[in-house]
């Protein structure tokens, strides 16, 4: 059976046209796998860059890991006669955890709280304020927030709590607002992907708002919540500036919360102008770089996972 | 060719309305004709279940519902026919006070649950939907287990021991035909159900609070014919104890179980006969012209 050829015109091909799209389509193609090898360049020379640097402290420096890891003293212009320098930044660690979780439990609640709020009890105005002041939140810059933690929080410490002002407690309480807006904001967009169907069907079976609030609206959110404080957590964890602007920079071990202490990248921003790149010191401080890298792939990866477990759950 | 053709006008698939008292299929005349003398015009006070008296609902300045009157009698099914935007859901969604949810919804008027009025400030919207179910027109199962999404409601209606509420999760089930086939996987998620099994499991989770009446938003809009065929097998078994109160756009279905019709139009009733009245022989011009698939 043999069909009849094209006789309408506008069906027809057109060759010039057709090269022209041809050749736009390549253009196109080409140019997003350029951004996304970019993206992938970018990521791949940073991990191979912070490694490479990170891991000389131990295999040119030849700086044992388990010394590096645990110790507690921190010294490198230590004098020869006394041992030579000594690198142990068990206690910048353990600030940078103490900090990070402290401040994690403390915008946990709040930033769920008022996310349940703007979502549940007062959907219209509640968000309608709400949300700007989350996004304001967000763009502050982390220089102020050190700055008004310095000039408020820090006296205010020192007189009414006691110590130096300069402490983990101030650290904590700063990072804790830096981080409400991202726990806030991540647990409303969980709250809004709870379908009013779902809430229909709670109260047409006679459930309160308290009910339908508590056992079903949050239950279901759960997953997205510990999203939201992970991602929470790992932007404390990374956060520099204004940390080092309250915490004291104390290289000692802190034995309380009024102490002053250190976390890895207060450590970092404090002493990298003063090094030789190539020294030990230098690349001690690569390999506080090369930890912090790790903790935010395992955040990273700890969100993938319970995103994935989320969806088969669903 | 004629594959097309069938397909087009929707005689192949599905028939999307009532095609008119004429064009009914003759199984589908006999039943109504055969349940004729099981529903008479007006029954005793004692059967009446639910009753509104001159129900008026507004949404801010909408007039949504215009003075209804209707008696729904007990061990019944009625369906609410009509168009969309015709207030049929609006009606159903009053009779359990749903619309109280929406800040503009204003209803007044009285909605009377055995000589109770359902429709005063001081009454409990919470107890009274323990009372009166509804099911939903999607299904919308919770993120939970199938167990917990039927034990959900009995336990904040003060139901803890673990053995009454197994107990009531199986009667639940059994009753809404849905038990033989999850009782192997009662802690499973829900989701993991069929639509038209999910449905099931939302009837089952409004008959665990042991309701006076059920109220079907198109139940099975959203399902196969298989699945809304169980539907309606489920529905005329449930009339045995429950009052059944459905809305569905599709008026073979109303005529296939429902025992009474209400047609709205605009916020209005229009007509409320029995069934096979109502279908066959309607008082109302509209009611024919709708019923026959004229307008809609």
């Amino acid at each position: 059976m043999s069909l009849p050829a094209t006789r309408s015109p506008e069906l027809k091909t057109n060759p010039s046209h057709m090269k022209f799209e041809k050749l736009r389509g390549t253009f196109g193609y080409s140019l997003t796998i350029l951004s996304v090898f970019i993206i992938l360049l970018a990521v791949i020379s940073i991990y191979i860059f912070v490694f490479s640097k990170g891991l000389s402290t131990f295999f040119v420096d030849k700086l044992h890991l388990w010394d590096f890891l645990s110790g507690t003293e921190w010294n490198p212009t230590r004098s020869e006669e006394a041992g030579g320098p000594v690198f142990g930044v068990f206690a910048f660690i353990y600030g940078s955890f103490v900090v990070t979780f402290l401040a994690a439990a403390i915008a946990a609640p709040i930033g769920i709280g008022s996310a349940i709020f703007m979502t549940e009890i007062a959907p219209k105005w509640g968000r309608k304020l709400l949300q700007p002041v989350v996004e304001l939140l967000v763009g502050i810059p982390s220089v102020v927030y050190g700055f008004t933690g310095l000039t408020l929080l820090v006296p205010f410490i020192r007189e009414h709590i006691g110590g130096l002002g300069f402490s983990l407690l101030a650290g904590v309480i700063v990072l804790s607002i830096m981080i409400l807006p991202t726990i806030t904001s991540i647990s409303v967009d969980t709250l809004l992907t709870v379908s009013p169907e779902i809430k229909a069907g709670s109260y047409a079976l006679g459930a309160t708002r308290w009910q339908t609030i508590w056992r079903l609206i949050m239950r279901a959110s759960a997953p997205g919540f510990v999203t939201a404080v992970i991602f929470g957590m790992a932007r404390a964890f990374g956060e520099a500036l204004a940390v080092q602007m309250v915490i004291g920079n104390s290289k000692r071990m802190p034995t309380s919360l009024l102490d002053p202490g250190s976390t890895i990248t207060s450590v970092i921003t404090m002493n990298m102008g003063n090094t030789v790149p190539g020294t030990l010191e230098n690349n001690v401080l690569w390999s506080l770089a090369l930890i912090l890298l790790l903790m935010s792939t395992v955040f990273i990866f700890a969100v993938r996972l319970i995103g994935q477990r989320g969806r088969l759950m669903s | 060719m004629d594959c097309v053709s069938e397909v087009l006008s929707g005689e192949a698939t599905h028939q999307p309305r009532w095609f008119g008292s004429l064009g009914a299929p003759q199984a589908l005349q006999e039943r109504l004709a055969e349940r004729a003398q099981d529903v008479p015009a007006v029954k005793a006070e004692t059967d009446v279940a639910i009753e509104t008296r001159d129900l008026h609902v507004y949404y801010g300045k909408n007039h949504a519902l215009k003075g209804i009157n209707i008696t729904f009698y007990k061990n019944e099914i009625t369906a609410l026919i009509g168009p969309s935007g015709c207030g049929k859901s609006t009606y159903l969604r009053s009779l359990n006070r749903m619309n109280d949810t929406i800040p503009t919804a204003k209803t007044t008027g009285h909605i009377l649950l055995n000589g109770e009025d359902l429709n005063r400030p001081d009454i409990d919207v919470w107890a009274l939907r323990k009372r009166v179910g509804m099911v939903f027109q999607r299904p919308n199962p919770f993120n939970k287990s199938i167990y917990e999404n039927i034990a959900f409601a009995p336990r904040f209606h003060g139901i803890k021991k673990k053995s009454t509420l197994d107990d009531v999760v199986e009667e639940a089930l059994r009753r809404a035909a849905l038990w033989d086939e999850v009782k192997d996987r009662l802690h499973e998620s829900a989701f993991a159900l069929s639509g038209g099994q999910q449905q099931r499991l939302c009837i089952a989770r409004a008959l665990a609070i042991e309701p006076d009446v059920l109220l079907l938003d198109e139940p099975a809009a959203a399902l196969d014919p298989i699945s809304t065929a169980k539907i309606e097998e489920l529905l005329l078994d449930l009339k045995k104890r429950y009052t059944v109160i459905i809305v569905t756009h599709n008026m073979q279905q109303a005529a296939r179980i429902s025992d009474r019709t209400a047609f709205f139009y605009e916020g209005e009733l229009i007509e409320y006969n029995p069934t096979h009245k109502l279908f066959t022989n309607p008082d109302k011009q509209a009611t024919e012209d709708y019923v026959s698939g004229r307008f809609g």
